[in-house]
């Protein structure tokens, strides 16, 4: 399965440049990450914690029709967490449900973070993605 | 040469106050070398005397703002060998160093997010190859930050140091498993949180797993989990809180031989920096091989629940 084209874009972008582009990236896409929509702020409730993501991360996945809209709540002390929620936004927000259960679940392995970032760190991603698939399928199935 | 100890009242309780440096001392330090410019590296280093490292759990953070003049230092990626579980040796600890523009005879202040956590990490790092003169920021990010002191995101250019390759001595206040089965019967200290020691939980509240099969902890094992040492800005609590704790909860003494342990070390070098340099400990090693090597090792005696339980 290949990735839909702005992920694959974005995939290409980090692998293209060395470890300390690669943190530029993930910084700017950081800071890229938009802000919450008035209906998630202050509703952590209504939201889903990924535990596994070394700061708390909060996210919210809307299907409307067959398309997938995500909604990612970090804090800004959390920059490498919030760069892992804006790599999903970029790369996902608005593509078919289909599309988001076919991403590959080792994709990110692609951008070449486990060195600069360390593999730990990473599987707050991997997580992302699983609980971002899992809400999709219940809301799809 | 090193700079003068801070003349503070709070930190002159401690038994080494000369471990700790007050935001207010920093930031006098920053502006004594140039008013108009504290930005430009170099002049974090006027005599070639002072370095401010930053070392933060989150390898980003550093770069969205960071205390004028200070460099980075990653724990994971620059002081742990990439390939072997442990840190880096003598020759790679030398060139991080002199990249960083740091001397032999530099007075390093190290500070860092989440209560100086990983900033104690990296000191303990240091102090693994006898850095003369390593200090915390007591309060850390989190206090400068709650007092509006300058950031900036300007990067650095100190000079290149020539940092000596200096070996690494992990007999003193490192730790191995052989020697902690050898330590059973004598004081321990495990920082986890209560949920890890009871063995409840293989890992921290939030956090991923770290691939521990056993829980519960070390018998014997006082549990002080690290963060209790920390005060509400951050900063450490007055010397007489910590001997409450320390001494009048969990029973330490100081003419003990500790060893204090978490899940990988990071937690417990906090711990390690609040008994040696805040309670004046001469005996106190970090286990850095923690609960993640515990946990997993064949054969070796595990207590669960909230008692410290018997050492075998």
């Amino acid at each position: 399965m290949t990735l839909p084209p702005r992920l694959e874009e974005l995939v290409e972008d980090f692998a293209s440049v060395g470890p300390k582009d690669r943190l530029q990236l993930l910084l700017e896409l950081s800071q890229e990450l938009p802000e919450l929509p008035a209906q998630y702020v202050g509703a952590r409730d209504s939201m889903e914690q990924v535990h596994e993501c070394q700061s708390p991360l909060f996210l919210a996945v809307e299907v409307d029709g067959s398309t997938v809209h995500l909604y990612f709540d970090a804090p800004r002390e959390a920059p490498t967490t919030r760069g892992f929620a804006g790599i999903l936004h970029t790369g996902l927000d608005g593509e078919d449900a289909s599309t988001v259960l076919g991403i590959p679940d080792d994709f990110y392995v692609r951008l070449g973070l486990g060195e600069a970032v360390s593999p730990l760190r990473l599987r707050g991603m991997a997580a992302m993605l699983a609980r971002i698939k899992r809400n999709v399928r219940e809301q799809t199935a | 040469m090193a700079l003068a100890q801070e003349d503070d009242p709070k930190l002159a309780e401690y038994a080494h106050p000369e471990r700790l440096v007050t935001t207010a001392w920093l930031a006098e330090q920053l502006g004594t070398v140039s008013d108009a410019s504290v930005s430009d590296a170099s002049v974090s280093d006027p005599r070639g005397g002072l370095a401010i490292v930053e070392s933060d759990e989150d390898v980003l953070l550093y770069d969205t703002g960071h205390i004028p003049g200070a460099v980075k230092v990653d724990w994971h990626t620059e002081l742990n060998d990439p390939l072997t579980r442990d840190y880096v040796d003598g020759e790679r600890f030398a060139e991080l160093m002199s990249e960083r523009g740091i001397s032999r005879d530099t007075t390093v202040v190290i500070y860092g997010d989440k209560n100086n956590w990983w900033a104690a990490y990296a000191l303990w790092v240091f102090s693994l190859f006898g850095h003369p003169d390593v200090r915390l920021l007591d309060g850390g990010r989190t206090k400068w930050v709650a007092e509006s002191r300058e950031m900036t995101t300007d990067t650095p250019s100190r000079a290149h140091a020539d940092y000596p390759v200096v070996d690494r001595d992990d007999t003193v206040i490192r730790a191995f498993k052989d020697q902690v089965l050898a330590h059973l019967g004598k004081p321990l200290v495990d920082v986890r949180s209560p949920g890890e020691y009871s063995g409840e939980l293989l890992h921290m509240p939030d956090y991923p797993q770290e691939g521990a099969v056993r829980g519960g902890h070390i018998p014997g094992a006082a549990s002080v989990p690290w963060a209790r040492a920390a005060a509400e800005d951050a900063t450490f609590k007055p010397r007489a809180e910590l001997e409450a704790i320390y001494e009048g909860e969990a029973g330490l003494s100081r003419d003990d031989d500790v060893v204090a342990y978490c899940r990988i070390g990071e937690r417990s070098s906090h711990t390690w920096f609040v008994l040696t340099h805040l309670l004046g400990y001469e005996r106190v090693r970090n286990y850095d091989g923690s609960w993640t090597e515990w946990g997993n090792t064949v054969r070796v005696p595990i207590a669960v629940g909230s008692e410290p339980g018997e050492a075998p």
